[in-house]
């Protein structure tokens, strides 16, 4: 039986992807939610670091699996290497209801207006595509505003001031520092810092008929056990859902965007629950499946009307992927600085961000989430033992006294650092996977030393007995893709530079949108959680509103 | 002909009783070859002694008492069936250079013997060192062997099972290994507070 034709499409259910859906539905507009996962339980997983979506050594905890699922990774020129969703390399957003909404550590940060302004305010910058974004901070502050209220956020602004400007506080109070990052506060401040609790998509009082955050330790990898971290699926999906508008379509892979005789975007082909392929027609198609699984989508939409794959005209769909080069610095000291209040990250500071002499952009410095024991043997200072007794004994001396401080520093994009697909690798559905190749920015060491130093330093001043720097950038390195995945549908009002408009649309079809981290003309020196949910309301907020207007985007 | 017939009722009679005896034995005896899903009882032994170099017992026990090596035969059936080649390989290389160097097995190796030979394994000049003394000893060792020893006697195998053993000591009791939440009591962590109930009893300070 054919399926009933729909308004909207969207296929990805995770931070852009849920906001979309719940803004078309609640405008009205009949709205089928592709998700290729499904509900993820925390029962299913308990408090299992080996299988997490952090620490992955016996497969992604909410998916994708390593029997469907694989990628082709070209480490270097001609070097192709097949990788598997639990390898480092594949950059594993989790496949279910909510994304990595559920399992990620929830940090809740607004960009900088610098952050939409990176060309107008660095300059060009060689061998990188640092550019503008065609929207500024200013027209994505109400979205942003809206993410903060509708899906949770906790943090206090006003004692950052480099924040950026706000209408409305944070709705839920900020968490109350734990052992390690009230020493950072204080230490901070001695060196004329600016300290302030990390604003979080976590229930700090109940709120939005959830309860409030319990600070287990085993927080970030993990869904909540008490449902109090706020993501997509126990939000705006649930609303959606309840306008009646909405249908959530799990267990379904979205393997093309189907175009007609004309030339005319008529809706999508997916695989069902039974793996059985399936055609669902729509006015518009909203791609949210992440900077990776977005481009592979269009790229895979290939038909005469769109030979190299939907919006690839100028070949730019895939290019300028970026993640962060997480920088920092770890520190010993000689008394326990752990109080087991999770999830550990507690404190940062944005006194580093922008504006650094002779540095492109920066980064936020937290300090960082708890290393759970297993993820903890890899954290040795330089030339310490690997293995054997010296190990154990570090391992117990040491697990309550390290200090750690790092954070995002923002990758600049290159046009090489890309997504694309190969042809002759597919997944269990037969559908070409991504192909991640390229080179990251060698333009990054001078940040990343930059940053790792500041952390460093902090870390010293607190009192730690010996420190050792982490991440800095010292040579070519493939480029990223994690879960911090970006840019590879940059929008842009030039449709020759650009895939999408400043609206999300795709520039040469009338009703293709994409609504995720894709659009991204550059990262930030944040965590982009709160950002593509932003985009989210963004985009759908647009749709919706054109719809009620009349608009059919025909 | 007397004899014979003696013989053939002894015979008869032998059978029977071992026939009855057989009924009588636990069947496994029979059945399995191994105590291990995927090792060896052999090669049990061996990883029993490597990862208890990995994570030796001090005032705290050590990988074996946590039962690594049952995590780690668990995996090999499991999520890790595709490392099964090189366990089974570098495996019987450690042992094939042990005879060599020493006339022993690994196990049997005095405990900083056993070190020596994993610190050259990591440092990937192991199996150099086999081929060299063996020549030195006058006992060159066969070809076959050889290529054994020169193919899987290589530091991406220490590596593997030195990770593994960190996997299995640190890790959820879940897979098999971290033996009563020995690691977590070790490090002074309590098991998870669950909220509204406590799943594990374990104390958070001795044993």
């Amino acid at each position: 039986m054919a399926n009933k034709h729909v308004n909207a499409i969207v296929v990805g259910s995770g931070a852009g992807g849920g906001v979309v859906a719940k803004e078309l539905s609640v405008a009205g507009m009949s709205v089928v939610l592709f998700e290729r996962g499904g509900w993820a339980k925390y029962d299913d997983h308990d408090q299992d670091e080996l299988f997490s979506q952090r620490t992955t050594v016996l497969g992604n905890a909410y998916g994708p699996d390593n029997i469907r699922y694989k990628r082709v990774r070209m480490w270097s020129e001609g070097e192709k290497t097949i990788v598997l969703p639990n390898e480092g390399g594949y950059g594993n957003n989790a496949a279910c209801v909510g994304s990595g909404t559920v399992s990620y550590g929830a940090m809740a940060w607004r960009f900088m207006p610098e952050d939409f302004k990176m060309k107008s305010t660095y300059g060009h910058v060689e061998g990188t595509t640092l550019e503008d974004w065609p929207i500024s901070y200013e027209d994505l502050e109400p979205c942003y505003e809206k993410a903060e209220w509708e899906i949770g956020v906790a943090g206090d602004d006003s004692l950052n001031p480099f924040a950026p400007p706000r209408k409305k506080p944070q709705p839920m109070p900020p968490f109350e520092h734990n052992k390690e990052a009230q020493l950072l506060e204080v230490t901070a401040k001695r060196l004329g810092w600016h300290p302030f609790p990390i604003p979080m998509l976590r229930n700090s009082i109940p709120y939005g008929g959830r309860p409030q955050c319990y600070r287990i330790r085993g927080c970030v990898g993990f869904a909540c056990p008490v449902n109090a971290k706020c993501g997509t699926h126990n939000t705006v999906i649930p609303v959606a859902i309840a306008t009646g508008n909405c249908e959530l379509r799990t267990h379904c892979v979205v393997s093309e965007i189907n175009v007609d005789d004309s030339g005319k975007i008529t809706g999508v082909t997916y695989f069902d629950e039974k793996n059985k392929k399936q055609t669902q027609t729509a006015d518009i198609v909203v791609v949210a499946g992440s900077a990776t699984e977005t481009a592979r989508l269009l790229l895979n939409s290939k038909s005469s009307f769109f030979p190299t794959g939907i919006g690839n005209e100028n070949d730019w769909v895939g290019r300028n992927l970026q993640d962060h080069a997480y920088c920092g610095a770890n520190g010993i000291f000689d008394h326990d600085i752990y109080d087991d209040k999770g999830p550990g990250a507690s404190i940062a500071i944005s006194d580093f961000n922008h504006h650094n002499p002779g540095i492109v952009g920066g980064g936020v410095i937290c300090n960082e989430f708890n290393a759970l024991p297993y993820l903890f043997t890899g954290i040795r200072p330089p030339g310490a033992a690997r293995w054997g007794a010296e190990h154990k004994k570090f391992q117990r001396e040491n697990y309550k006294r390290i200090g750690r401080a790092q954070g995002p520093y923002q990758e600049l994009p290159t046009f090489d650092g890309r997504v694309d697909v190969d042809n002759t690798v597919k997944d269990f559905w037969g559908i070409p996977v991504c192909r991640l190749s390229g080179k990251a920015s060698i333009k990054d060491a001078d940040g990343t030393a930059f940053m790792a130093d500041k952390a460093e330093k902090w870390l010293l001043e607190a009192g730690a007995i010996q420190t050792w720097k982490t991440g800095v950038v010292t040579g070519e390195r493939p480029v990223g893709g994690g879960q911090h995945q970006a840019g590879t549908c940059r929008m842009g009002n030039d449709p020759k530079t650009s895939v999408c408009d400043k609206y999300g649309r795709v520039h040469s079809t009338p009703n293709v949108f994409v609504a995720d981290g894709s659009l991204h003309v550059t990262n930030g020196g944040f965590n982009p959680a709160l950002t593509i949910m932003a985009l989210g309301y963004w985009v759908g907020g647009y749709i919706a509103g054109e719809w009620l207007k009349g608009n059919r985007f025909k | 002909m007397d004899e014979t017939i003696y013989s053939r009722r002894k015979f008869i009679k032998t059978l029977s009783i071992g026939v009855g005896s057989l009924l009588l034995l636990p069947r496994c005896t029979f059945s399995k070859a191994s105590d291990w899903r995927f090792f060896t009882n052999e090669e049990g032994a061996l990883v029993d002694a490597i990862v208890e170099q990995i994570i030796p017992t001090d005032e705290w026990p050590g990988a074996k008492y946590a039962m690594v090596t049952n995590f780690i035969d668990k995996q090999l059936v499991g999520p890790y069936t595709r490392h099964q080649e090189i366990y089974r390989n570098s495996l019987s290389a450690i042992q094939i250079a042990c005879k060599k160097a020493f006339s022993k097995k690994f196990e049997e190796l005095a405990w900083d013997e056993q070190t020596d030979f994993l610190v050259s394994l990591e440092k990937n000049e192991i199996a150099t060192k086999v081929l060299d003394k063996s020549v030195a000893n006058g006992n060159p060792i066969r070809d076959a062997d050889k290529a054994i020893i020169e193919n899987w006697l290589k530091s991406n195998f220490f590596s593997l099972i030195r990770n593994h053993t960190m996997q299995g000591f640190y890790g959820s009791p879940r897979h098999g290994g971290n033996y009563k939440f020995v690691s977590y009591r070790m490090i002074g962590l309590d098991p998870y507070p669950i909220m509204g109930q406590n799943r594990y009893k374990a104390s958070s300070n001795g044993q």
